[in-house]
């Protein structure tokens, strides 16, 4: 998980997270890779592009990915 | 060259700039580098909430510059892109400087993108190009310029480089003619683009920029745009056209989202850009960035949190061991002070209104500024050193449980400097309920205006070696109480859908010290000027409520009695009797006599309880009038004159708890109320923030007053 790659495959949020996503650079073809976790993990920081990102959980479980080969 | 003195905005040369960037890109640091201005400037999201118009001459121009919020996209997500928003579409201005970050271009020229299709004037600064430098990041400034159609100047706000370079580059597109940017999208778009292009020129459409521009607007669903175009004839055979135009690219893109389609449209485009004009020097290897190894320790999973607690626990450490040492120095001067002064005096009455009315009350407050300086200076280098956005990152997890939002922290820990700022930082919560919870928990976080009453009190009953933890205690305390609070209000009051959390952790920058020595001097001068003004007027009606009527009949009455009296003690103690009966007497003697009933389940006096209602104006006057009723008649028996001394004998330890607890917990001050009830939305909420502060505060002291009293075996006696 930590450290790992991988690649945006589609967004499944909806109406303004969407929007905020994408405005983040979280979009389609877009990589990402997770830094680390806040305690219990209910927060994610990842890393897209040169800008890093912090996300709840629930929020992170909306984004596909498919990991790096 | 620059002078920030305000002009004449009516003239002939005159440039009006509009100044947007994407948060944390260094915009209001920028302003603050072209003109000198004082602006606050600071490493979160969400400083610049309101825009801001800075005026200053250069090369014979008039510049007004109007900074903007920072924005991510051309959305309306939050108030601040809501606002930057606005004023694009709807406003008058020459020009657009738009602010990127050169270590982030990637994600920076993305809003860039969305700014091209304005059809504005627009000159790109590239900044923090020191630090690019740096990070090994070569950025081919001419190249880009000529890329994307807009001049390019790399500057860098911090290192004040480049500023003229902007200015004339400013000055040239002003004067010269609009050149259209160089915006180019992908097949599919292009196709349909040209497609409605060809329509609009075969109807002869008279587009102000061009029939291509306008095809774009519409595919992107611009409102404006379609409501220019919507009352028209041709509309009639347009709507189809663009119809079949969304599908296609819908099926091309695979989404159904138009924003998502136009955002990596311009993802694709500006990626085409960087891969022509910005190299990344390999460093040698794969180094951590400073950044991910102050991360590695400060958002680690188990330390993260006690780290943050121990800065906070050292703040008011520091707040209180460094504050306490001028403090000395200053009690001993308003003392000489006052003596000096009152021996020139030799009218009575006026005596006392200048020595115990306004140098006994200013003095009270005054004193603090040590302490001042010192908390402003620890949440300024919070907010500016990037540290703020951490900690809401390790809160979110625990403040979510309790009904609030990761970035509530933000405006919960402004609320430790002033309330004011707090509630409108507040804004930053797009979610109406996670606003107005955060809004009425922003009141348990201490402001600095109570500290004074704090560090008087820890003072008189805490050695000084352990007052700081008592201290720092007070705070969480409050802090603690304010989550229990929200969670009982998420629980009632404000259910509802919560926010999503979605932040950027922006890189972490050494603070400038001209910024925090700025941010500092303002917010102290304030706190002295309003000590000057505000609370001098309000010992003055404190020292004159307390100090009439004046009664002959007890003068004459206890004169007699200490006339027959023997021996110097009995001497003292009737006159410290007749003061005491002269001061239960006056106007604010029987005010605090008739809601004394009130306040005596919590321990408190008269004296306290008109202590607290004086601190509905400002917490700073609560200290002054502890002051000056504590002053007034004080001088026959006490050798030792300071007011924590009078404090310590007066004050029994419990009444002073309950003191505390309703000091932490009741309605902020009177500016914050008002500010409060503008933010919330209305006066009804305002009601609602008095009962519910009041029964928290009465309640909470009660329980504090009992429990110390059982604890300390001390009886239920009041203060005297």
């Amino acid at each position: 998980m930590k450290g790992c790659g991988a690649t945006v495959v589609k967004l499944h949020a909806q109406g303004p997270l969407k929007q905020r996503l994408v405005s983040f650079g979280v979009m389609k073809g877009a990589r990402v890779e997770v830094i680390g976790f806040a305690p219990a993990r209910s927060t994610v920081e990842i890393k897209i592009g040169r800008m890093r990102l912090a996300l709840r959980k629930d929020e992170a479980e909306l984004i596909e990915v498919s990991a790096d080969a | 060259m620059p002078n920030d003195t305000p002009t004449c905005p009516v003239t002939e040369k005159h440039i009006r700039i509009a100044l947007v960037g994407q948060p944390n890109v260094g915009k209001s640091m920028l302003i603050n580098s072209i003109s000198d201005a004082r602006l606050h400037v600071g490493n979160f999201s969400g400083v610049t909430v309101e825009k801001s118009e800075v005026f200053f001459d250069c090369n014979t121009y008039h510049f007004t510059i109007v900074d903007l919020p920072g924005s991510y996209a051309f959305t309306d997500y939050s108030i601040e892109e809501r606002v930057t928003h606005d004023f694009l579409c709807n406003e008058t201005y020459d020009l657009i400087i738009n602010v990127v970050d050169s270590t982030n271009l990637e994600k920076n020229l993305q809003l860039t993108a969305e700014l091209m299709t304005l059809n504005k004037k627009m000159v790109l600064a590239l900044n923090m190009s020191d630090e690019a430098d740096k990070e090994g990041i070569v950025i081919d400034a001419e190249y880009l310029s000529t890329l994307l159609g807009i001049p390019a100047v790399k500057v860098s706000a911090a290192a004040k480089t480049g500023m003229d370079t902007l200015i004339e580059a400013v000055i040239d597109t002003h004067e010269a003619s609009y050149q259209k940017p160089k915006l180019v999208f992908s097949e599919a778009v292009e196709e349909e683009i040209g497609i409605i292009a060809a329509y609009l020129n075969e109807h002869r459409f008279k587009a102000a920029i061009s029939n291509r521009n306008i095809a774009i607007n519409l595919l992107q669903n611009e409102k404006k745009t379609y409501r220019t175009l919507h009352d028209l004839p041709l509309w009639i055979e347009l709507q189809p056209l663009l119809i079949e135009a969304d599908k296609h690219i819908e099926t091309h893109h695979d989404t159904d989202d138009v924003k998502e389609v136009f955002a990596e449209e311009y993802a694709a485009f500006i990626r085409g850009v960087i891969t022509e004009t910005v190299q990344f020097k390999e460093q040698p290897f794969e180094k951590k960035s400073l950044t991910e190894r102050f991360d590695d320790l400060l958002i680690h999973p188990v330390l993260g949190i006690p780290i943050f607690l121990f800065l906070m626990w050292g703040l008011f450490q520091l707040t209180f061991e460094i504050g306490s040492i001028p403090m000395e120095w200053i009690d001993a001067f308003f003392g000489w002070f006052g003596e000096t002064v009152g021996a020139t005096i030799p009218n009575d009455d006026v005596r006392s209104l200048v020595v115990d009315g306004i140098i006994a009350g200013v003095g009270a407050v005054v004193l603090f500024t040590p302490n001042i300086i010192i908390l402003f200076i620890g949440i300024a280098l919070l907010e500016s050193t990037g540290y703020m956005s951490r900690v809401a990152f390790l809160l979110d997890g625990i403040f979510h449980k309790f009904g609030l939002h990761g970035q509530s922290f933000i405006p919960l820990v402004t609320g430790f400097g002033c309330s004011i700022p707090a509630y409108m930082s507040a804004r930053i919560l797009k979610n109406e309920s996670d606003r107005l919870l955060t809004l009425f928990v922003i009141g348990f976080m201490s402001c600095g205006a109570r500290l004074p009453v704090y560090v008087l009190f820890t003072g008189a009953f805490f050695a000084q070696n352990i007052a700081g933890n008592v201290l720092f205690a007070i705070y969480i305390s409050g802090a603690i109480i304010g989550l229990i609070a929200a969670k009982v209000l998420k629980m009632t009051a404000f259910r509802g859908q919560d926010e999503p959390f979605v932040m950027e952790m922006p890189k972490y920058r050494l603070p400038s010290l001209k910024l925090i020595w700025h941010t500092v001097l303002t917010k102290t001068l304030m706190y002295l000027k309003k000590a000057g003004t505000f609370i001098a007027g309000a010992s003055m009606l404190v020292w004159f409520l307390s100090s009439y009527p004046h009664s002959q009949e007890l003068e004459t009455a206890y004169a007699a009695k200490i006339e027959r009296a023997a021996g110097t003690e009995a001497v003292g103690r009737l006159t410290a009797e007749a003061d005491a009966a002269q001061l239960e007497q006056s106007y604010l003697g029987r005010i605090g006599k008739a809601i004394e009933p009130l306040f005596t389940p919590i321990g408190l006096d008269w004296k306290l309880a008109v202590a607290l209602q004086t601190g509905l104006a400002a917490k700073e006057v609560v200290v002054s009038t502890l002051g000056v009723l504590y002053a007034v008649g004080e001088e026959a028996i006490e050798t030792d004159k300071t007011l924590i001394s009078a404090i310590r004998t007066h004050i029994p330890f419990a009444s002073a708890v309950s003191f505390i607890v309703v000091i932490m917990l009741y309605l902020p001050c009177l500016a914050a109320s008002v500010v409060f009830t503008r933010e919330a939305g209305g006066i009804k909420y305002f009601v609602y923030l008095f009962f519910f502060t009041t029964a928290t505060a009465y309640m909470l002291a009660f329980l504090a007053y009992h429990l110390t009293l059982a604890i300390t075996g001390a009886p239920a006696v009041l203060p005297h």
